[in-house]
C-alpha cells in the first residue's frame, strides 16, 4: 500500500477537478452496470397487463408478486435446473481443482526426468484445438455423451490455463527445502502433494475454483451440445430454451401437470416470469459476490499479472 | 540401472498427472485427429470411418462461399475489442487508482468488475429488456419522450457492430481494469517520490513513469489477444443478437458459423473445414505472436 500513499497522499494527489470528474465519469460507469440488473428486477415485480400495455419500466408500474409465484408454484424446471447446475459446478470444480493440480505438481518437479514434454503437451492444447465438430463427433460417436451428466462436467475439467496458474504458483512460492526436508522425512510424492503442497497452496486453490465455478455455472454450451432430456437442463440452458417462445414457458407449468384455460393464457406471466427466472439466476452469483470478491480480484492479480 | 531407477522415481509423477492427461487425450487430442473430418463428405449414416473422403472439396466450397464474410467479422470485431478496450480499461485502473477515496475507488471497482461474472444468455435477456420491439425500454423511450419511430433492433443490421462493441467492452472492462490497476500498484513508490521532489506534475509523472511502466503489460495482453484473433466468444455472438438469421452479415463470426452448422443449418461439410481452417490460421498466429511475446518478456509467454 505504500505505492497507493506515494501517488495519492495530500503532497501527491490530483486536482480537486480531476477528482471530480473521475468519481463523474466511474460513477456513471457503475450506473451502467447496475440499472440493467435493475431493469430486470423492476420487469419481473411488474403486472403482465401492465408490461403488454406499457412495456418495460424501470420501475414497476403496477406492482405484482405474480411471476414469482408463478415459478415457485410451478417451477419444478426451474428446481430441477438450479441442482443440475448446482451439482455440475460443484463436482467440476472440484474435479478441475484437484486434477489441474496434481498434474501442475508433476510438471514442477525439477526431479521429475518427463517434466518437459508433460508441459508441451499441457501448452499445446492451448494453441490448437480440433474444432467443435470433431470435438463432438469424439463426444458423441467414441463416446456416448449424449444425455449424460459427464458431459457438463469432464470436458470443462482439465484445462491448460489452469495448469499453468498452479504450476507458477507451485515453483515461486513451494521451495525446493520444504519438499526435501519430507523426503529425507520418508514421505512419498503422494504424500508430499496431499498432505503438504496443496494445504500450502490455498490462495491459488481458491482463485482456480472461483474461476472454474464461473465456467461452469455460466455454461450453455455444453447442455446445447449434448442434452436433451428437461430433466438434466443445467439452469443457464434453461434459461436459454425459453427465451423465445410462450409454449416453452407453459411447459415449465406443463411439467407439474398444471393447464391452463384459454382465457387465462393471456393472464399468464411470461415476460415477467422470464425475468423473474434471470433474477433467481443470478441471484446466488449477486449475494455470494460481496463475501467472495476480495478473493476474486487478488486471485486476478495473482494469476494474471504472471501468467 | 540408473534408467530403471529413473522410471521408478518417476512413476509417481506419471500417477498424479494420469487423470488429467487422460482428460487431455480424450477432449482435446482426440479432436485435433478427428479435424480430418473436414477432408471427408460426413454423413450420420455413415459416420466417422464410413464417409467418404473428399479431399479439398468443403474447403473449396467454404471459400467461395462464406469464408470471407465469418472471417472478416470475426477479425474486425476482436480488432475493435482489443484497441477499444485497451483504452477503456487503462482508463478505468488509472482512474481507480489516482481517486482520493479509497473507499470509493473498491466501490467502484466492485460493480464494474460484476458483469464479468454473468453468463451471455443473461446479458442476452438484458438487452431484450432494452431493445424489445415493443416492450424494450429504448423504443418505449423513442416512441414517448423523443416522438420517433421505433426501431426493429433485432432485424436491422446497421446498429450491431457499435451494440456488439459496446456489450463486449461492458462486461470485460471492469475485469481487464483489475489486471492493470494490479500493474500500476506494483509500481516502485521511489519513481513517483523522486519525481514529486523533481517538482513534477502529475501529468508529467503519468507521461514519464505510469505510462511506461504499463506499456509492456499492454503490449503482451495485446499481442497475446491478436493470437486469438480468429476466435470469438460464442457467448456473445450467439446469444444476444438471439440467432437472428436477418443479422447474420453483422453478427455471424466464424465460431457461430461452426455452431449453427452443428445444429443443422449450413452444411457439415463447409462448416467441419471452418473449424479445420480456424484451428490451423489459429495456430500460426498464436505461434508467431508468443514468439515474438518472447523476445520481449520471457516470463509471460506460454511457452
Amino acid at each position: 500500500m505504500r505505492s497507493a500513499s506515494a501517488t495519492t497522499n495530500r503532497l501527491n494527489s490530483i486536482s480537486k477537478l480531476s477528482n471530480l470528474s473521475f468519481h463523474l465519469i466511474l460513477g456513471f460507469l457503475s450506473i451502467l452496470c447496475l440499472l440493467p440488473m435493475l431493469l430486470i428486477l423492476s420487469v419481473s415485480l411488474t403486472d403482465e397487463r401492465a408490461l403488454n400495455l406499457n412495456g418495460f419500466q424501470f420501475w414497476p408500474e403496477t406492482f405484482s408478486l405474480e411471476s414469482y409465484r408463478y415459478i415457485f408454484a410451478y417451477g419444478y424446471s426451474v428446481a430441477n435446473a438450479y441442482a443440475v447446475s448446482i451439482f455440475v459446478t460443484l463436482a467440476g470444480t472440484a474435479l478441475c481443482v484437484l486434477l489441474s493440480a496434481m498434474y501442475a505438481y508433476s510438471i514442477s518437479r525439477n526431479s521429475f526426468g518427463a517434466r518437459r514434454a508433460f508441459t508441451f503437451i499441457a501448452v499445446f492444447t492451448l494453441l490448437y484445438n480440433g474444432g467443435l465438430i470433431s470435438f463432438y463427433i469424439v463426444c458423441t460417436r467414441l463416446f456416448d455423451l449424449h444425455n449424460q451428466i459427464y458431459a457438463l462436467i469432464l470436458p470443462y475439467a482439465v484445462n491448460a490455463f489452469n495448469i499453468i496458474v498452479f504450476r507458477t504458483y507451485f515453483l515461486t512460492n513451494i521451495h525446493e527445502s520444504v519438499i526435501e526436508a519430507a523426503k529425507m522425512d520418508g514421505a512419498s510424492e503422494y504424500r508430499i502433494f496431499f498432505n503438504i503442497v496443496l494445504r500450502m497452496s490455498l490462495p491459488v486453490v481458491a482463485t482456480v475454483g472461483l474461476l472454474s465455478s464461473i465456467t461452469y455455472w455460466n455454461d450453455w454450451m455444453l447442455a446445447m451440445l449434448f442434452i436433451d432430456d428437461p430433466g438434466l437442463y443445467p439452469l443457464q440452458y434453461l434459461l436459454m430454451r425459453i427465451e423465445n417462445s410462450v409454449t416453452a414457458i407453459q411447459s415449465v407449468a406443463g411439467s407439474a401437470g398444471a393447464s391452463y384455460a384459454q382465457a387465462e393464457l393471456d393472464k399468464l406471466p411470461v415476460e415477467s416470469a422470464r425475468m423473474a427466472m434471470v433474477i433467481v439466476a443470478i441471484g446466488p452469483i449477486a449475494l455470494a459476490y460481496p463475501f467472495f470478491q476480495r478473493f476474486f480480484i487478488q486471485g486476478l492479480n495473482l494469476g494474471a499479472v504472471k501468467g | 540401472m540408473l534408467f530403471f531407477k529413473r522410471l521408478k522415481r518417476d512413476v509417481p509423477f506419471v500417477v498424479l498427472l494420469s487423470p488429467a492427461l487422460v482428460l487431455m487425450t480424450v477432449f482435446s487430442y482426440l479432436p485435433m485427429f478427428a479435424g480430418i473430418v473436414a477432408f471427408k463428405d460426413f454423413n450420420y449414416l455413415d459416420g466417422f470411418f464410413g464417409s467418404p473422403w473428399a479431399g479439398w472439396d468443403n474447403f473449396k466450397y467454404l471459400f467461395q462461399m462464406d469464408a470471407y464474410y465469418i472471417t472478416r467479422n470475426t477479425v474486425l470485431y476482436n480488432v475493435a475489442f482489443i484497441f477499444l478496450g485497451l483504452v477503456v480499461s487503462v482508463a478505468l485502473a488509472i482512474m481507480l487508482h489516482e481517486l482520493i477515496s479509497k473507499r470509493f475507488a473498491k466501490l467502484y471497482q466492485s460493480v464494474l468488475f460484476f458483469p464479468a461474472l454473468i453468463s451471455w444468455v443473461i446479458v442476452s435477456y438484458i438487452v431484450y429488456a432494452f431493445l424489445s420491439i415493443d416492450k424494450g425500454i429504448v423504443n418505449n423511450a423513442l416512441t414517448g419522450w423523443f416522438g420517433v419511430e421505433a426501431v426493429e433492433w433485432y432485424s436491422e443490421t446497421v446498429y450491431w457492430p457499435y451494440l456488439i462493441v459496446f456489450i463486449s467492452i461492458w462486461k470485460s472492462a471492469g475485469y481487464n481494469a483489475v489486471i492493470y490497476l494490479a500493474t500500476i500498484v506494483s509500481i516502485d513508490p521511489e519513481y513517483y517520490e523522486s519525481a514529486v521532489l523533481d517538482g513534477a506534475s502529475k501529468w508529467k509523472q503519468f507521461q514519464y513513469i505510469t505510462l511506461p511502466m504499463l506499456t509492456p503489460v499492454m503490449i503482451i495482453l495485446t499481442l497475446l489477444a491478436i493470437g486469438k484473433i480468429f476466435y470469438a466468444d460464442t457467448g456473445l455472438f450467439y446469444q444476444v443478437p438471439r440467432n437472428s438469421g436477418v443479422l447474420y452479415p453483422v453478427t455471424n463470426v466464424i465460431d457461430t458459423y461452426i455452431l449453427n452448422g452443428l445444429k443443422g443449418q449450413g452444411q457439415i461439410g463447409m462448416t467441419a473445414a471452418a473449424g479445420l481452417y480456424q484451428s490451423f490460421v489459429g495456430l500460426v498466429l498464436v505461434v508467431v505472436t508468443n514468439l515474438i511475446v518472447r523476445r520481449r518478456s520471457k516470463e509471460n509467454a506460454l511457452f
